[in-house]
């Protein structure tokens, strides 16, 4: 128990030093959020839009998938450069020989990147409903909430697998990570139905976990569906995150060794 | 706690590095031939795929064929130059080559060495960032492979270069040093003003970003951070490169106070002789990977007797005379 509460505190100095590191980057943090705000706003003027059949319930299609996509994306980005961010800045030497389990580590990168990502995202959500009227009455919150949380793991899961790729190729790693993110955007049917994508992408569709995600979330804020109804995302989601999360731990720890070994761990690589 | 800090017995590393490749000397013989076969397309050669000989008149008729043989060759060659860009050759080179040697408790231990000699992966190696190919280390008895978290628990390092959240302030450094160590951290901000202050660190200053310090002040940090989690095992990498001559002493004094009111043991690597001499017990000297020399600094400049000014040999003319090369020289194949 002692041992658990330490490692917690350490957990928290990653927190901390990253709430730290955005107050000294105020101003860029600002530019990202009113991007992201504009951003959000944009593609719900896309749902507007008579020209392209817009009204009713598309606004909300369409902001759901920008909300949704905006912490997933968040969440992936903060884990999966955890790493490249630590070797940019020259410490990750440093915080790699703390005596501190790499699982203590990863859970402080997570956790605030699920804070940090909730907090741009209910300030995204504010704005959009502000300047739309949306009217989530008939909206099932509690169920959305609790989908967001399943994803949150599968995601975490494919943070972890990004992450350790700088590990293995300091150069090229950032940026496989990237394309990994891209083709989750692509494939997830984040603002169209997967069945409108090619029939050779869409059996990649089934292996992102954001494909659930975003079908449950939008049944639980569109069809104000019961947690029941949506079930099935919901176990494929916990199962997604129960079996990435380990396994990304796993991998972590692979090319950690892989880094120690081959002297990839020094900023220069 | 042993009496015996840590001991190494015959630690290697080999690491692998991407080895030039030879296609530009290639080229350049190409280029000798197509020129002196009359080739005015010669400038061409460089470009892959470009038949330079078919484009002058060449001498007695040759040079065309000639021109397009180059044209295949240099259709090859630049293959083989986008091969070796994006699978560049590797080869293997020993950093750390059967280093074997012993610390005692209490003892600062010196290594000294030119630039990639090893120092710093040797201190890397102890640190548990990188894994030996060969050989043993244990710190107070813990192998640095198989007890690392035993090990981390009771090291600490500084490195040469200043490593930081250099937008966040030495305190907020600081802290989260004292978090990852879980140091209390009321009480760890107050030993961070204590050591700052006794390193010469106005504590005005610690609450700046770390960016708008001078390197000095960043490395007098860095020896702040290392020595907050109170090691038993101190690795300083270098810690006064760059340090002005006061701020250097302030250190160097430092150092000695640690050790004799913490029992700290301490490894240090430098190319400052006078501060090997100064502070260590024991000094290694290490070049190409091997310790070429160890005893304590009196030992070693009395081996030497006099310099060939005939003057008493100094730690400096003992380096000179075992590795013969100047302490800044640079071994190309490691980035030490």
């Amino acid at each position: 128990m002692i041992e658990l509460a330490r490692e917690l505190r350490r957990s928290y100095a990653l927190v901390e030093r990253n709430f730290n590191l955005i107050r000294r980057y105020i101003g860029w943090e600002i530019v990202f959020l009113v991007y992201t705000v504009v951003n959000t706003l944009t593609i719900a003027f896309i749902g507007v839009n008579p020209a392209t059949g817009g009204g009713g319930d598309r606004v909300l299609y369409l902001v759901v998938g920008a909300l949704l996509w905006g912490f997933l994306s968040v969440l992936f980005h903060e884990v999966a450069e955890s790493v490249q961010w630590e070797r940019w800045e020259g410490t990750i030497e440093y915080s790699f020989m703390a005596p501190m389990k790499r699982l203590s580590y990863l859970g402080g990168v997570c956790l605030y990147a699920a804070t940090y990502g909730a907090v741009r995202t209910v300030v995204v959500m504010l704005a959009v409903v502000a300047l739309f009227k949306l009217d989530l009455g008939s909206a099932n919150l509690g169920a959305a909430l609790v989908v967001l949380l399943l994803s949150s793991l599968s995601f975490i899961g494919v943070g972890l697998m990004a992450a350790v790729l700088p590990l293995l190729s300091p150069e090229k790693g950032s940026q496989a990570a990237h394309i990994l993110e891209a083709a989750i955007l692509l494939v997830s049917g984040v603002y169209y139905e997967v069945s409108v994508l090619p029939g050779w992408l869409q059996p990649l569709s089934r292996l992102s976990p954001a494909t659930y995600t975003l079908r449950a979330a939008r049944a639980a804020l569109l069809e104000n569906a019961s947690l029941r109804d949506i079930g099935g995302d919901l176990v494929l989601l916990l199962a997604i995150g129960v079996v990435l999360i380990p396994l990304g731990l796993k991998v972590f720890n692979w090319g950690e060794l892989h880094a120690m070994r081959t002297g990839k761990l020094k900023r220069s690589g | 706690m042993e009496d015996t800090a840590l001991e190494c017995i015959g630690a290697r590393k080999v690491f692998r590095v991407k080895k030039e490749t030879r296609p530009e000397t290639h080229l350049s013989t190409e280029w000798s031939v197509a020129s002196a076969a009359g080739d005015p397309g010669g400038q061409d050669a460089a470009q892959p795929g470009t038949h330079g000989g078919k484009q002058g008149p060449g001498v007695n008729g040759h040079g065309a064929a000639i021109g397009a043989t180059n044209g295949r060759h240099r259709g090859r060659l630049a293959l083989s130059r986008a091969m070796a860009t994006l699978f560049p050759r590797s080869v293997p080179v020993e950093a750390v080559s059967g280093v074997t040697f012993s610390v005692k408790r209490g003892e600062i231990f010196g290594i000294l060495g030119p630039n990639g000699s090893g120092k710093s992966t040797l201190i890397r190696l102890i640190s548990t960032l990188l894994l030996p190919d060969d050989g043993e280390i244990r710190v107070f008895g813990h192998d640095v492979v198989r007890e690392r978290f035993a090990v981390r628990r009771l090291i600490n390092r500084v490195s040469v270069e200043a490593a930081f959240f250099k937008k966040l302030s030495a305190m907020e450094n600081l802290s989260y040093a004292a978090r990852l160590y879980d140091v209390d951290i009321r009480q760890a901000r107050r030993t961070a003003i204590e050591i700052l202050k006794r390193l010469g660190f106005g504590e005005n200053k610690a609450y700046e970003p770390l960016e708008d310090l001078s390197r000095g002040m960043q490395q007098k940090v860095a020896v702040a951070r290392a020595l907050l989690t109170s090691p038993v095992l101190l690795l300083l990498d270098e810690p006064t490169t760059g340090l002005d001559p006061v701020s250097k002493r302030e250190v160097q004094d430092y150092v000695l106070e640690v050790r004799d009111s913490h029992d700290t043991t301490v490894i240090l690597t430098t190319h400052d002789m006078q501060e090997a001499d100064r502070l260590c017990d024991r000094v290694a000297i290490i070049d190409q990977g091997r310790f070429v020399a160890l005893d304590t600094p009196m030992h070693l400049k009395a081996g030497l007797g006099r310099n060939g000014d005939g003057e008493a040999a100094t730690l400096e003319d003992v380096f000179f005379a075992l590795t013969g090369k100047a302490l800044k020289e640079s071994h190309p194949e490691e980035g030490d």
